[in-house]
């Protein structure tokens, strides 16, 4: 390649590259020979200084670069170690310290391309030499580039008004900041409303979330939309512009009391369809409120069951009831269009559908009952106000709670859901307490990790609740003992004895774990993050970056980001609340000068790629019939570069001879030499 | 489409009315299948514990057999209404898919016997066939006699559907059922589909294997079945020819018909008991007939 | 060097053990690393076509399942975690593995996708290589007729195999059993004929060239 010569010149500059590989520890050196790395790269054209060092990123490896910059007289620095998305942002700092502007230093990533997926030294260390002669070839080219800085919105979108969407909320309005919380159902509380009393203390679940529901509702900065979604989302950190639809409820809700003297006066005097917030156990009117301490306290329509949806020919005596004229019938959706800096997904979980677990009998045996619709039994606002049943209405006197239901199971979810050991021990008491019923726990492992729950379970083994480690392989009707007809038979090993044990009970209980909900990829599309395999969030880093994303001011906390109990919820609601306010005060946010611009004497004017542009961040120039690309929109896709027909557009850090001689640098391995570009001589 | 069927050892002696009724069966239903030439055992349960590749390599014959005779088809179906035939055969096919090293072995060997394996054979059961293929419609519109009244429990047993089979649920399946209410009768509901009945041990070890199938046919009767329905040579066996063993055994008096769903399916579309091999029968289905008899037509 | 525990003075059959034979119920319940075989976990793994019964979480599904565990001497469960720790002979000498009865609820059941049918299928073949099958118990003779029958006629002849082997395990059992076999023969179920296929030449040669293979490979 003749893009350089002998000396290393090219266009006037003459480059003087310090090349820099990290061992990581163990981490890179033990599958990458990093000295032959060194060596080799210490032999290329261009390279003034090669190094390698145990931990580049830490203070001592940065002070090393930063010598060398001022010693050596170093322009361009290559530094081979981990992921860009690590320590890109380190590197370029320390390397502006030194007086260099950052965009001249290249970072290389051997270890999650290349230590960790081999296990063959010798081809590691030959891919490593050929990414960073890439590299080297690279920051020839590089040119002195500065960044932009954006304001920040400060007002913050927070999707999801379960425990962790409600504390976050909260945080960030009592630092005085505008939230905007959307929730999907017509009342806030998510799961955590369902529940009677929480693990392990045993406090009940409305008396501590109450107060705080309502207090969303009641402050000033927080702009509360139920029953309401977020359609479409476009912008960046600092300045997104959401679409929200706000379903109709048929009621004004400004106008609504709760009074419910519209529900009593409905003309279906009996309760008739399925209650969504009882699991179904019980029956509600086409017009209700979800339950008592329901926030916003207003009630809605069902218009799938109403009668003057269908027919238009009820009496509408609901009306009639309402002397505050709220029911509206005619009521249409609402569109909202709102701007804010950073987003909160606090978007929750799903229960396992037990349905899937044909060999524990839900829904074919009438006993057999889900961890939630127990959770709603056991409630003294729930469907029996609290009185534990079978579907005879006896009460029972054997319960058995199966753990692990569509958990740590390969044909269900191969992952533990963290709360279910906790939730199992959780309801044994209650239902005991209740019942006085002989109950047991069928455990795989039990697993209580956290403050005072090791001891909750210490109390419940002294309550005389039984234990058998054994997963359930069947719950079954088939009787084999007189003792056993008419009674639900659990068939497990006791495998703490290594007996199989045939025990009759009177009523099941599956501890369901829990899973993404179903349209967790639809918001991941809208919001441009990622999943992980199993389908939550995936958050930036497991460790570092808990609660961010890989797309800057988009948060997640709570069960959307995996299994997790209400103090975790809690405790990540915070940390993202904490994230959004700390980019709110920075104020604005530097933005990565990777933006295309337009080569005017070059455009034709052919319009290819306004349209293209997912940004709108294009447009048109009626005088000078140039194409111009507003650099404050542009996100720096490369949408419009590929596809500019008179190959005007550029982008910076990709321009064409940095992309073509890095490629060059990466073939010359396989022994292939590009031709000479055009672009190198033009 | 053409079919090819692999009877396997069974169905050639204890499980003889299984073959005269299915055959029988697929007649009526104008299917075209025809008997794979010279096949030898399966390998079966048996042999796998002694020797795998061997094992493997007779099944693989069987293979070879069905592409050799219907060369000219794109996909070869070939019928296996044995469970173990139809287990180990579709576990051959899937290992000779899976294991590369073993598969060369096998070719190198059947080519040694002259015959060559491609891998274009299905291996289907025949509620597979008679469910996907032919339909629970075009069953029930081929009924004269339906089974009206009759009270069956469909006894799949454990290798018609687990663990390979693709065509039904493993563990609640369906196929028996649709064709019990295709030919008119009920289905009851019980847990004991897919249970174990014994399999070998019931003849080997009866301390333990009786129990089984006497725990399946007590289930049976106490939840008023008229007849028990199999799709498997070895459960059938099990079933019905140890019942005075079992009563023996177990002072007890069971006494409730065991017969192929494919000899229900005869009777329903009409053909004479005979033919369906129901003289064969240790304890003959007396419910069946006697509600048939309430008909206008009257067997035995 | 002197300190090593001669682990055979423990043993329940040592003589030095004053309780043997008087006392049957008290039973050694110890094992010493050196009585283990380190590899025989990979062995399994490797005949039952998976390591993914290295993965086994003991939760005891396989055992509650199993239509016969309640009369095998360690449950398909132990029998994993025996595998898994290198428990050969015990595992080996079980009545486990013979009475596992292929009915593949196990396999189905499993949350791990552990083949355990596959897993009992490779112990029978090991425990009739090792020679560790119990002399009287019908389901190895089973198998073991079966082998020899089908590799000679190419098909399974039901009758005269169960005659060779209730003869072979408990000539008494044939005897009990006589009636069933006559009304059998009476409904045209059963013959003493042997059945074969036509061309037992080709399959002769298709297992010898197995054979040929194997030994090559051995090689
Ligand atoms: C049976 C059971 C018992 C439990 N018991 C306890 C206990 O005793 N103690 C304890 O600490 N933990 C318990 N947990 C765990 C607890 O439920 C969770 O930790 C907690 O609910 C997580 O809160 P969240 O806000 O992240 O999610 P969620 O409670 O699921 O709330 C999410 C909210 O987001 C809304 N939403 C979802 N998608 C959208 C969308 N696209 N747009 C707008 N809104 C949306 C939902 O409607 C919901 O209101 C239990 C769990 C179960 C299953
Ligand atoms: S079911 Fe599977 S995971 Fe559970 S004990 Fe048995 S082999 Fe192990
Ligand atoms: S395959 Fe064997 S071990 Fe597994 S459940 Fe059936 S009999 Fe038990």
């Amino acid at each position: 390649m003749s893009n350089t010569n002998g000396n290393g010149t090219i266009k006037g500059i003459t480059p003087r590259i310090g090349f820099y590989i990290c061992h990581c520890g163990h981490n890179i050196a033990a599958m990458v020979d990093v000295e032959k790395v060194q060596k080799f790269v210490a032999s290329l054209p261009g390279v003034v200084v090669s190094r390698d060092y145990k931990y580049m990123c830490s203070d001592p490896g940065q002070e090393l670069v930063q010598k060398d910059i001022k010693e050596l007289k170093l322009n361009r620095i290559v530094v081979a170690s981990c992921s860009p998305l690590l320590h890109e942002h380190t590197f370029r700092r320390a390397v502006e310290k030194a007086g260099l502007n950052p965009f001249f230093f290249h970072m290389v990533n051997i270890r999650e391309n290349v230590s960790w997926v081999t296990d063959n030294r010798e081809q590691a260390t030959a891919k490593a030499n050929a990414l960073a002669r890439a590299a080297i070839q690279r920051v020839f080219f590089h040119k002195s580039l500065e960044t932009k800085k954006v304001p920040i919105n400060p007002d913050v979108l927070i999707v999801g008004g379960g425990i962790a969407g409600i504390h976050a909320a909260l945080t960030i309005a009592n630092a005085g900041k505008h939230v905007y919380l959307v929730e999907r159902e017509p009342t806030i509380g998510g799961h955590m409303a369902m529940f009677d009393k929480t693990f392990p203390t045993l406090d009940c679940a409305a008396c501590i979330l109450t107060p705080k529901m309502s207090s969303v509702k009641n402050h000033p900065n927080i702009t509360l939309w139920t029953y309401s979604e977020v359609e479409k989302v476009e912008g960046f950190v600092g300045n997104y512009k959401v679409n929200i639809k706000r379903k109709p409820r048929y009621v004004i809700e400004e106008l609504c009391v709760g009074c419910m003297d519209c529900i009593d006066a409905c003309i279906y005097k009996e309760a008739k369809y399925p209650d969504e917030f009882n699991q179904g156990l019980s029956k509600r009117k086409p017009i209700y409120i979800p339950f008592p301490q329901a926030t916003p306290q207003v009630v809605l329509f069902d218009p799938e069951t109403c009668i003057d949806f269908k027919s238009h020919r009820c009496k509408k005596t609901c009306i009639e009831a309402c002397d505050r004229k709220a029911i509206d019938l005619k009521q249409v959706p609402e569109y909202k269009e709102i701007n804010v800096g950073t987003v909160i997904l606090a978007t929750g979980f799903k229960t396992y559908d037990a349905e899937k677990s044909p060999q524990y009998g839900y829904k074919k045996f009438p006993n057999v009952f889900t961890s939630l619709e127990i959770e709603r039994i056991v409630n003294a606002s729930g469907p029996t106000n609290g009185e534990v049943l079978t579907k005879e209405g006896n009460i029972p006197k054997s319960v058995g709670i199966i753990h692990c239901v569509g958990s740590r199971d390969e044909k269900a979810h191969k992952w533990c859901s963290r709360v279910c050991c906790m939730y199992s021990l959780k309801l044994a008491h209650l239902i005991k307490e209740h019942t006085g019923a002989e109950v047991y726990n069928f455990y795989i492992d039990m697993r209580t990790p956290g403050k005072g729950y090791e001891e909750f379970y210490d109390k419940l083994m002294n309550e005389g609740v039984h234990f058998v480690r054994g997963r359930v392989a069947e719950v079954t009707d088939w009787a084999l003992i007189p003792e056993e007809e008419h009674k639900l038979t659990i068939r497990v090993e006791d495998t703490l004895i290594g007996v199989v044990r045939r025990i009759p009970v009177d009523m099941v209980v599956l501890a369901v774990g829990m899973e993404p909900r179903e349209d967790a990829q639809d918001i991941r599309r809208m919001f441009n993050i990622s999943c992980s395999t199993e389908g939550f969030f995936l958050e930036r880093h497991p460790k570092l970056a808990p609660v961010s994303t890989f797309t800057d001011g988009i948060f997640i906390a709570g069960g959307c980001q995996g299994p997790r109990d209400i103090p975790d919820s809690v405790a990540q609601a915070g940390a993202a609340a904490a994230e959004a306010l700390s980019l709110i005060s920075a104020g604005s946010i530097e933005l990565e000068p990777n933006t295309a611009s337009i080569i005017e004497s070059f455009c034709s004017g052919c319009k290819s790629c306004i349209p293209l542009c997912p940004y709108s961040a294009i447009s048109f120039n009626e005088g000078t019939k140039k194409a111009v690309i507003n650099e404050a929109l542009c996100k720096g896709c490369g949408t419009c570069v590929a596809a500019c027909p008179s190959g005007s557009i550029i982008q910076n850090l990709f321009e064409d001879e940095q992309i073509f001689s890095e490629i060059d640098g990466l073939l010359k391995f396989a022994g292939i030499e590009l031709e000479e570009m055009e672009v190198v001589n033009a | 489409m053409r079919y090819l069927y692999y009877p396997g050892c069974s169905l050639k002696s204890t499980g003889k009315s299984y073959e005269e009724s299915l055959l029988a069966v697929f007649k009526a239903l104008k299917m075209d299948v025809v008997e794979i030439n010279d096949w030898n055992c399966c390998g079966a349960t048996a042999y796998m514990a002694v020797d795998e590749t061997k094992a493997f390599a007779i099944a693989a014959r069987n293979l070879a057999l069905a592409e050799e005779q219907f060369n000219k088809e794109e996909e070869i179906h070939v019928i296996a209404p044995c469970s173990a035939c139809y287990m180990v055969l579709l576990k051959t096919k899937m290992f000779l898919e899976q294991n590369l090293a073993e598969k060369g072995r096998i070719k190198n060997a059947l080519k040694e016997s002259g015959l060559n394996y491609e891998g274009k054979v299905k291996i289907r059961h025949p509620l597979d066939v008679l469910v996907n293929d032919i339909g629970v419609k075009e069953i029930a519109k081929a009924v004269t006699h339906p089974l009206k009244g009759v009270k069956v429990a469909s006894y799949y047993g454990c290798q018609t559907v687990r663990p390979y089979s693709t065509f039904d649920d493993q563990r609640e399946p369906h196929t028996m059922d649709d064709i019990t209410a295709a030919i008119g009768a009920e289905s009851v509901d019980w847990p004991l589909k897919t249970r174990c009945c014994g399999a070998s041990l019931t003849g080997t070890i009866d301390r333990v294997g009786l129990p089984l199938s006497f725990m399946i046919l007590k289930e049976a009767s106490k939840r008023r079945a008229d007849v028990v329905s199999t799709s498997c040579p070895l459960c059938q066996f099990n079933l019905e020819c140890y019942q005075d063993n079992m009563n023996k055994q177990f002072r007890n008096d069971i006494h409730i018909g065991v017969v192929y769903f494919s000899q229900l399916m005869g009777l329903a579309l009409g053909i004479d008991p005979k033919t369906l091999g129901m003289n064969r029968l240790f304890v003959p289905p007396e419910n069946v007939y006697k509600i048939m008899k309430g008909g206008e037509k009257v067997y035995v | 060097m002197d300190t090593t525990i001669d682990v055979k003075s423990f043993a329940p059959n040592g003589k030095q053990n004053g309780y043997n034979g008087k006392a049957k119920m008290i039973n050694r319940k110890i094992k010493y690393e050196s009585e283990l075989s380190s590899d025989f976990k990979e062995t399994i793994a490797e005949l039952a076509h998976g390591e993914k019964l290295y993965g086994c979480i003991q939760c005891g599904t396989c055992s509650a399942t199993c239509p016969v565990s309640h009369y095998m001497d360690y449950t398909p469960r132990k029998i994993i975690q025996m595998v898994r720790e290198g428990f050969r002979d015990d595992v080996l000498k079980s009545s486990t593995v013979w009475l596992c009865a292929s009915c593949y609820s196990c396999t189905v059941e499993c949350p791990k996708g552990i083949k355990i049918t596959d897993v009992m299928y490779a112990l029978k073949r090991e425990a009739i290589s090792a020679g560790y099958f119990p002399k009287r118990f019908p389901t190895p003779v089973l198998a073991e007729n079966f082998f020899a029958q089908v590799l000679n006629n190419g098909r399974n002849s039901e009758g005269p195999l169960l005659m060779k082997m209730y003869m072979k395990t408990n000539p008494f059992n044939a005897l009990k059993n006589t009636m069933l076999a006559f009304r059998l023969w009476k409904t045209g179920r059963l013959t003493l004929k042997t059945e074969h296929t036509k061309d037992r030449k080709s399959l002769k040669k298709l297992l010898g060239s197995i054979d040929k293979q194997k030994e090559a490979l051995a090689k």
